[in-house]
C-alpha cells in the first residue's frame, strides 16, 4: 500500500494531524509488542523463581516422587508422570472418536441441517467451564462408572495398569474428563481440515472406481492429515495444561502408583492444590514444577505452529 | 451385466458398511454425553434457583441446611470479568489493529502472531502462577495480597490472545478499497482506521471480543490463588484491593465440601454460569449467521 501513496508524499499536512498518526502508530506498535513482553514475562518469572528448587535439586526433581514439606524434600516425578499418562490416554480414546466423528459430519449419511446442527452442538460444549464439567464428574461420572471399574479390576486386574482396587475418585475417571473437554476440540479441527480438501480429490478418487471408504482412508485422510495432527498436538497441549475438571476428579494423591485406578496427581492439580498454602521452598519447588508443565506444553505447542505452517496450503 | 448393479456381498460394499455404521457410532459416543452433560446440568441446577439465590451470602461450610445465596460471586465474576476486559480489550484491539494495518508481514509481526498463539496455548493455571508471582507475592497493589484486581489481570492475559487474534482476522477481512477510497480523499492512516476500517470490522470483532469474555468469565485455574473467595457482600470500591468471590472459585470451593447444602449451591452457580456462557455462544453464532447471509445478497 505504501508504494501506491508516494503520488502524495509532497502534499502538506497539519504538523498535529501528523503527530496524531505517529502517536497513533507507535501505541499500536506498543500495544501488540505486549504479547511478546507478557510471554517472555511469563517464562522468565516462572524460572527465576524456580531457580532455588532447581539449584538445590536439579534434573533429580523430575525422577524422584517425594513431595515432603516437613523434610523438605521434593520430587515431582509422581505428577509429571500423571500428567503424561492422563493427556495420553485420553488422546489415545479422543483421536478415533474425533476423526470418526468429524467424517460422520462432512461426509453425506444424513442431511446437511442435522450434520450443522451436530457440528455447532460440539463446538459449544467446548464453551463449558471445565470448573463445572468437574463438578459433573464428581456427582455423576464418578457413581456411573463405579461398577465397571470394579468389573475392570476383577477381570483385568493382572495389568499394572488396573492393579489396585479402585475407591472413590481416580486417575481413569480424569482420564475420561479430559475426552468430554478434548473431543470438541478434536473433532472441529479434524472437520475443518477435512472440509479444506478439495472437492476434485474425492471425485477422482470415485472416478476411478473407489468406494466411498477407500476414498475416505486412501486420499481424504491423508490429505487432511496436517491439519489433524495440529489439532491432536493443540488437543495434547490443552490436556496437560487443564487443571479444574482434573483437579476436582483425579484424587490429588502423591503416592506413586501405575495404576489408572488409584488416586493420581497431575502437575496443574499439584498447583491447584497446594499454591494457596504454601511457604517456603516449596513455593519454589511449585514454580519448578510449573516451569516443567509450560515447557512441556510451550513446545507441543510451537510444534504445533510449524506443522499448520509447514504443511498448510499443499494442494 | 450383473456388475452394473449394487451388490451387497461384495467384500467393499461389506467393508463400506462396516465403516460407516463404526462412524455413526463414534458419533452417538461423542454426542451422547455431551447431551448428556448439558441437560443434566441444566435440570440440576435449574432446580436449585430462588431468588433469596441472588441476594443473600453464601453460609460458611457446616451441616446446617440452608446454604445462604450467591450474591457476592455473582457480583465478583462481573467485577473480575470487567477488570480483565477494560485490560485485555484496548491492549489487543490496539496490538491487533498494529499487526492487520500497519505491519508488513516482516520478521516482527510474524513473532507476534506466532507469540500470540503460542500464548494462547499457555494452560491457564500458569497465568495464575504468574499473577501469582508478579503481584500477590510481591503486594504491589498498595500492600494487598489476594484481590479481585489480581484474579482481573490473570484472566486478561488469557483473553488477550483472543482479542488481538479476533481483530486481526476481523480487520483483515475489510476490503482494501475501503482503505484507498479513505486515504485517496486525503484522510491520514489513524482516520482512515477509526472511522472505516474499524467499524466496518466491528461485528466481527465484538463477537470474537464476547466470546472471549464468555470464556473468560468460567476460567477458574487462574482465580484460586490471585482473587481467592470471599463469603461476603461486596460493598465499596475498596473491595477490589481484597479477597473477591467468583463463581466458578464458589462452584469449586463447594463441590469439594462434604455438605448436600454446599454442592446444591454449586449446582445452581453451576446453571447460572453455563446459562449466560451458552446464550452469549448460541446468541453469537445466530448473529454471525444472520450477517454471513445478507451480505451474501
Amino acid at each position: 500500500m505504501e508504494e501506491k501513496l508516494t503520488l502524495f508524499k509532497n502534499r502538506k499536512r497539519f504538523g498535529i494531524e501528523k503527530n496524531i498518526d505517529i502517536i497513533f502508530k507507535n501505541t499500536a506498535l506498543v500495544l501488540s509488542s505486549f504479547v511478546a513482553i507478557i510471554l517472555l514475562g511469563i517464562i522468565l518469572v516462572v524460572f527465576f523463581q524456580s531457580f532455588e528448587s532447581f539449584s538445590r535439586y536439579g534434573l533429580k526433581f523430575l525422577v524422584t516422587s517425594e513431595w515432603n514439606p516437613v523434610k523438605d524434600e521434593y520430587g515431582a516425578f509422581t505428577a509429571i508422570y500423571g500428567t503424561l499418562v492422563t493427556s495420553f490416554f485420553s488422546l489415545l480414546i479422543t483421536i478415533p472418536l474425533g476423526v470418526g466423528t468429524a467424517i460422520f459430519i462432512t461426509e453425506d449419511f444424513v442431511p446437511k441441517v442435522v450434520r450443522e446442527i451436530i457440528g455447532s452442538f460440539v463446538e459449544l460444549l467446548a464453551a463449558i467451564p471445565s470448573v463445572v464439567l468437574g463438578l459433573w464428574a464428581i456427582f455423576v461420572m464418578e457413581p456411573f462408572f463405579r461398577a465397571f471399574f470394579v468389573f475392570l479390576h476383577n477381570f483385568f486386574g493382572w495389568i499394572p495398569l488396573f492393579s489396585t482396587e479402585p475407591t472413590g475418585r481416580n486417575s481413569l475417571l480424569a482420564i475420561l474428563i479430559l475426552v468430554v473437554m478434548l473431543l470438541p476440540i478434536v473433532t472441529s479441527i479434524a472437520r475443518d481440515s477435512l472440509n479444506q480438501v478439495p472437492k476434485k480429490l474425492r471425485n477422482a478418487a470415485y472416478g476411478i472406481g473407489a468406494s466411498r471408504w477407500k476414498t475416505i482412508f486412501s486420499v481424504i485422510l491423508p490429505a487432511a492429515l496436517s491439519g489433524i495432527m495440529a489439532g491432536v498436538l493443540l488437543a495434547l497441549g490443552r490436556a496437560m495444561g487443564e487443571t479444574m475438571a482434573v483437579t476436582m476428579i483425579i484424587g490429588n494423591s502423591n503416592a506413586f502408583s501405575w495404576s489408572l485406578l488409584s488416586p493420581g496427581y497431575t502437575i496443574s492439580s499439584m498447583l491447584a492444590n497446594q499454591f494457596g498454602e504454601a511457604d517456603g521452598s516449596q513455593v519454589s519447588s511449585l514454580f519448578y514444577a510449573a516451569f516443567v508443565l509450560m515447557i512441556l506444553s510451550l513446545v507441543v505447542n510451537i510444534f504445533a505452529q510449524l506443522l499448520v505452517k509447514k504443511f498448510s496450503l499443499k494442494y | 451385466m450383473n456388475s452394473l448393479y449394487y451388490q451387497k456381498r461384495l467384500s467393499r460394499n461389506i467393508g463400506d458398511k462396516f465403516f460407516t455404521s463404526l462412524s455413526v457410532i463414534c458419533a452417538l459416543i461423542a454426542i451422547l454425553p455431551l447431551i448428556f452433560l448439558v441437560t443434566y446440568i441444566l435440570y440440576k441446577g435449574g432446580s436449585q434457583i430462588t431468588p433469596e439465590l441472588f441476594t443473600l451470602e453464601p453460609n460458611p461450610p457446616g451441616d446446617d441446611l440452608d446454604a445462604g445465596g450467591i450474591n457476592p460471586a455473582l457480583i465478583g465474576t462481573l467485577i473480575i470479568t470487567s477488570i480483565a476486559s477494560i485490560i485485555a480489550i484496548p491492549v489487543g484491539v490496539g496490538g491487533g489493529i498494529y499487526l492487520a494495518e500497519y505491519s508488513k508481514g516482516g520478521a516482527f509481526s510474524r513473532f507476534i502472531r506466532f507469540g500470540v498463539n503460542v500464548l494462547a496455548g499457555v494452560p491457564s493455571i500458569i497465568a495464575g502462577v504468574f499473577i501469582y508471582a508478579l503481584i500477590v507475592s510481591t503486594k504491589i497493589l498498595f500492600g494487598s495480597m489476594y484481590s479481585g484486581l489480581a484474579g482481573g489481570m490473570a484472566l486478561s492475559i488469557l483473553m488477550l490472545p483472543t482479542v488481538i487474534k479476533t481483530t486481526d482476522e476481523g480487520l483483515k477481512l475489510v476490503p482494501n478499497e475501503l482503505r484507498y477510497a479513505s486515504l485517496g480523499v486525503g484522510a491520514s492512516m489513524y482516520t482512515t482506521i477509526l472511522k472505516v476500517t474499524l467499524p466496518s470490522a466491528f461485528r466481527s470483532i465484538a463477537t470474537g471480543v464476547v466470546l472471549g469474555i464468555a470464556r473468560a468469565a468460567g476460567e477458574t485455574a487462574p482465580l484460586i490463588f490471585t482473587a481467592l473467595f470471599s463469603y461476603y457482600y461486596i460493598t465499596g470500591f475498596g473491595d477490589l484491593f481484597y479477597e473477591m468471590g467468583s463463581l466458578a472459585v464458589l462452584i469449586y470451593n463447594f463441590a469439594l465440601e462434604p455438605y448436600d447444602a454446599q454442592n446444591k449451591l454449586a449446582w445452581a452457580a453451576s446453571f447460572i454460569l453455563v446459562l449466560s456462557i451458552l446464550s452469549v455462544n448460541i446468541f453469537s453464532r445466530i448473529l454471525a449467521a444472520f450477517t454471513e447471509k445478507t451480505k451474501r445478497v
